[in-house]
């Protein structure tokens, strides 16, 4: 046995116990009670031991270890460094508040039987460890392939419904495109060796032309599991399909694997990047971001608006990758680390902020089963629990201070404000620009949050229904509490959490931000003055004066109110249907993005009798890309059928065929 | 922390708190004038908040906390705000802790409150203003954030007293970056402050409103605050037109409290200057309709991006 280090093992033990529990799940597949009162808490515990550990090793030097495992010339390599134990304590943190809600979410039979299930959602887990674990190219394919199949059987949960086999289908397909891409960016990364290990890759000196090959297909693997515009098509169709946990679990944790997939490539296996390789990464997340944010807001359906909205985050990361590439290759390395800084803060809040918004709706569809935003309204009364939690994920989603979502944007924006000093003349001109885009992408974000937790939470009941709309029960809340306070958490204290962040900036990049005095609660990133923030400073101010005011209010004047009902203009009564409709929200965004959608409207004639008004938003993209490529794969497959006779002799003739041109090649 | 810095930091806030309702007086009578119409005091705004502030609040049966929480965060987001902004000294203590982009946040955190307190009643005029003030705020706020990152670049900070300073301090240069901004700038303005072409502070019931359908439902104390909230909203954007491009006469780093007494009377003017030119804006335009809105405010996007080239070509 090959000797392990503490930490490492400790992963190791924590993932295959993830996998036990998983197995666990078979005992009695069809116990709820086993499975959501035992196994699911089991696995969030497995979550919280694991952050435990990954924080705790994250400024430990790496540890590598050969697994004895698979095919026999082939063992596993795994290692541990700062940057995959900071992906682990991600994983560890987001996967405990899900996994918590989980146990409490699944209480009626879906299609899947709740051990099936189980066992698919702790190997999607494990996978994803494995994933961040994995030193050498096979060993990471196949957890990469593991993460992707059960995830698929995760999405097609309720396969009884056609779309979702449909979604499915779209997001088994797509992800192993991305697959293909990440192969052979592998292939193109051994440079020749033959040799597979990670080990290997470093050491390979590829040619600066091959080296950006592999770079630009592991950005195309990597950006199709992360859902880059135009690789985006099968998120916004698999992710809402899915039970919400496992939305949850996608959008916030296997999302942030493809960041870490095309970290590991760029910074760890190619070495030193070229500048120009970050302008493809930087330009296409602005764009997704963008992209991502419009479609969001024109949703009706909650939980694909929320996967919209992965888009746009995922492409802010991306943004931030693609610029502290550039500063690294023009070799202003310390502003580099601010961007990577900005790009990890960032995937930590999407992961938290995400899957509490995803588990938000997962109450909500429980409660009302009810996923479109047109037949929701004034849960806050029915389910004050849920949204006040949600609330904290909406405002920090809409990147307001003092919540996490704002200091991500803020070292963000702060890192465009330096890009203008890139000794590029015309790059140095256009980067400032993309301060323009990120400001306007969380503009947007906060309008799309407003829609959806307005229009969810606030206002009349839509539907007579909802008025039995019940709260989440308490391992729910308890999920959502969780990473809930992990958005405040990480709100709060940003110059410890971008402390701990140097270890995995310096690994990558070298250098790391140089060391400023400042006091604990003062955000410092740059020397000089430039610029510096504190949250709880800032909070403090801010509760403190409204908290003034309200005393001073009631202390002066007087504190009479009463209740009556809502002004309707001298109209008469006023009724729900009154209200904005979530289609009616995301007018003004159909009308001023218009070029980016494809709308189809039907309006209803002066003369109809049962008038109808029906708008259906579209993907251009989907239009314009995806369906003339469906039909030439359709041409290619339709003229090449005539080769498959389905006789066995037929094939054996091809078979002999092949092996005669082989042989001619060969010799 | 000096003694010093503290006096400007709470001159600032109480300057703002007291005076933000008079510059909206002082609006409103230059507007009448320019009308051709009887103005009103100057001290109207106070008492129209004394007023609310004696009255009983009603509250809609289904209103919510949120409901009753955000008149106080939009109140006190607006006063921190005030805070930041140096409207008569640098040496803001607060500032190190939030600075320009925080600002743009703590606007931002205003308007959310506000528009979902809006949608929390579930009336056609709450939702439908709350849908457009959003409409103008994720076009306008970029525009801002453009505005002060073009200032930002000339004086490499973030920091809105050190812009100011740094602006301040150097010889009476040109920046033609900072003129395409100010008008920018001029337009976010407007647009954000609920003024005519956009929007139009004096109708009460009209199918374009916008901030007055936020607003339908607040009565008595709750209507008071988000009155003075508006106001000190409209203070707070005539002071960061300030300190971005008019920032002579501030106290500056080693200015002593004569200084600092120096610049009241100065930001008097300047916001007598400020008020008669937003009355005459709003005078002579007309008011946009809300289709145009986005239009309007892509022109100061636009604007401001334009600013941000020209100083990236021309280098300041």
């Amino acid at each position: 046995m090959p000797s392990f280090d503490s930490s490492l093992s400790a992963c190791l033990a924590l993932l295959a116990l993830w996998g036990l529990i998983g197995l666990a799940g078979l005992l009695r597949p069809s116990s709820l009670r086993l499975v959501g009162r035992t196994l699911f808490p089991l696995g969030a515990l497995c979550g919280v031991a694991l952050a435990i550990v990954a924080a705790m090793a994250l400024a430990r030097p790496p540890e590598e270890a050969v697994l004895p495992l698979g095919l026999p010339d082939l063992p596993m390599h795994v290692r541990r460094d700062a940057l995959s134990s900071l992906f682990l304590f991600l994983l560890g943190t987001a996967s405990a508040g899900i996994s918590v809600f989980a146990a409490g979410y699944f209480r009626r039979g879906h299609g899947t039987s709740a051990g099936l299930m189980c066992l698919q959602y702790h190997l999607f887990l494990a996978s994803m460890g494995f994933v961040l674990l994995a030193n050498d190219a096979y060993t990471f394919m196949v957890a990469w392939e593991t993460m992707a199949l059960s995830s698929y059987f995760l999405v097609t949960t309720e396969h009884g419904i056609a779309e979702i086999r449909r979604a499915g289908f779209l997001y088994l397909l797509i992800a192993h495109v991305g697959a293909i891409g990440i192969l052979l960016s592998f292939g193109v990364l051994q440079g020749g060796s033959w040799q597979f290990t990670f080990e290997a890759m470093r050491h390979a000196h590829l040619a600066p032309p091959w080296a950006a090959v592999a770079f630009l297909l592991a950005l195309l693997g990597f950006g199709t599991k992360a859902g880059l515009v135009p690789l985006h098509v099968w998120l916004p169709e698999a992710h809402p399909a899915a039970p919400s946990p496992v939305s949850a679990l996608m959008s916030g944790v296997m999302l942030k694997t493809a960041i870490y997939g095309v970290l590991r490539v760029a910074f760890d296996l190619l070495g030193t990047p070229q500048w120009w390789w970050g302008l493809v990464p930087l330009a296409v997340g602005l764009f997704s971001a963008v992209y991502g944010v419009v479609f969001a807001a024109v949703q009706t359906d909650m939980k694909r608006l929320l996967a919209w909205s992965s888009i746009e985050n995922v492409g802010i990361i991306f943004a931030g990758i693609g610029l502290a590439i550039v500063f690294n290759g023009v070799g202003m390395q310390s502003l580099g680390a601010l961007a990577l800084i900005a790009a990890l803060y960032h995937s930590l809040n999407h992961a938290l902020m995400k899957s509490l918004l995803f588990l938000g709706t997962g109450a909500v569809l429980h409660s009302t089963g009810e996923r479109n935003l047109g037949r929701l309204g004034g849960l806050i009364h029915r389910m004050p629990w849920v949204a006040w939690l949600t609330l904290v994920g909406a405002l920090a989603m809409s990147g307001l201070p003092p919540l996490n979502g704002f200091v991500s944007e803020w070292l963000l924006l702060q890192s465009f404000l330096f890009a203008q000093d890139v000794p590029r003349t015309f790059v140095s001109m256009m980067l400032p620009l993309g301060a323009a885009v990120v400001a306007l992408a969380t503009a947007l974000a906060a309008y799309v949050m407003v829609k959806f937790f307005g229009v969810i939470f606030l206002g009349q009941p839509r539907e007579s229904g909802l008025a039995r709309a019940r709260d989440a029960g308490v391992l729910e809340r308890l999920g959502l509490i969780w990473l809930a306070g992990g958005c405040v958490a990480l709100g709060l204290l940003p110059a410890q959490v971008i402390r701990s962040l140097r270890v995995v900036v310096q690994q990558l990049n070298g250098a790391v931000l140089p060391n400023v005095a400042a006091p604990w609660w003062l955000l410092v990133p740059l020397p000089g003055g430039r610029a510096s923030y504190s949250a709880p400073v800032f909070l403090v101010a801010l509760a403190g004066i409204v908290v003034l005011s309200a005393f001073a209010v009631r202390l002066v004047y007087h504190r009479r109110a009463r209740r009556a009902a809502p002004w309707d203009c001298g109209f008469g009564r006023l009724n729900a249907r009154m209200q904005d409709t979530a289609e009616g929200f995301g007018q003004p965004i159909r009308y001023i993005f218009g070029t980016l959608l494809a709308v189809k409207r039907e309006l209803p004639s002066p003369f109809d009798q049962s008038p109808r008004y029906r708008v259906v938003v579209g993907d251009r993209l989907w239009q314009s890309l995806y369906v003339p490529l469906g039909a030439l794969v359709q041409r290619v497959a339709d003229a090449v059928a005539w080769l498959q006779h389905g006789r066995i002799a037929t094939y054996l003739l091809y078979s002999f065929v092949t092996l005669i041109a082989l042989l001619a090649l060969m010799l | 922390m000096k003694p010093i810095e503290l006096v400007t930091q709470a001159l600032e806030l109480i300057a703002a708190l007291a005076t933000a309702p008079l510059f909206l007086g002082w609006v409103n009578r230059c507007r009448a004038w320019l009308q051709n119409r009887r103005a009103p005091s100057l001290w109207l705004p106070y008492r129209g908040i004394r007023k609310l502030f004696h009255k009983d609040a009603v509250i809609a049966e289904n209103a919510s906390p949120i409901f009753r929480a955000a008149p106080y965060i939009v109140f006190g987001a607006m006063l921190v705000a005030a805070g930041i902004i140096p409207s008569m000294g640098t040496r803001l203590p607060f500032t190190a802790a939030a600075d320009a982009i925080a600002l743009v946040g703590l606007l931002a955190v205003a308007r959310v409150f506000l528009s979902l307190a809006a949608m929390d009643i579930g009336t056609a005029f709450g939702t439908l203003g709350a849908r457009r003030e959003m409409m103008v705020g994720f076009l306008a706020e970029p525009a801002l954030l453009m505005v002060i990152f073009v200032a930002s670049l000339i004086s490499a900070t973030t920091a809105l007293p050190a812009i100011t300073e740094n602006l301040a301090t150097q010889a009476l240069g040109l920046y033609p970056s900072l003129a395409f901004t100010a008008v920018a700038f001029t337009l976010v303005m407007l647009a954000e402050n609920a003024r005519i072409p956009i929007d139009n502070p004096a109708t009460h019931l009209e199918l374009t409103m916008i901030h007055e359908a936020m607003v339908l439902e607040y009565s008595a104390r709750h209507l008071a605050l988000m009155e003075w909230a508006a106001a000190l909203k409209l203070f707070n954007y005539a002071c960061i037109g300030f300190a971005l491009f008019v920032p002579w006469g501030v106290s500056t780093g080693s200015g002593g409290p004569l200084a600092l007494a120096a610049s009241i009377p100065l930001l008097a003017v300047k916001l007598t200057v400020a008020g008669a030119g937003l009355a005459l804006i709003e005078t002579l335009s007309a008011k946009l309709r809300v289709f145009r809105a986005p239009e309007f405010l892509a022109t100061a996007f636009l604007f401001a991006v334009l600013g941000l080239l020209v100083h990236l070509l021309l280098g300041g």
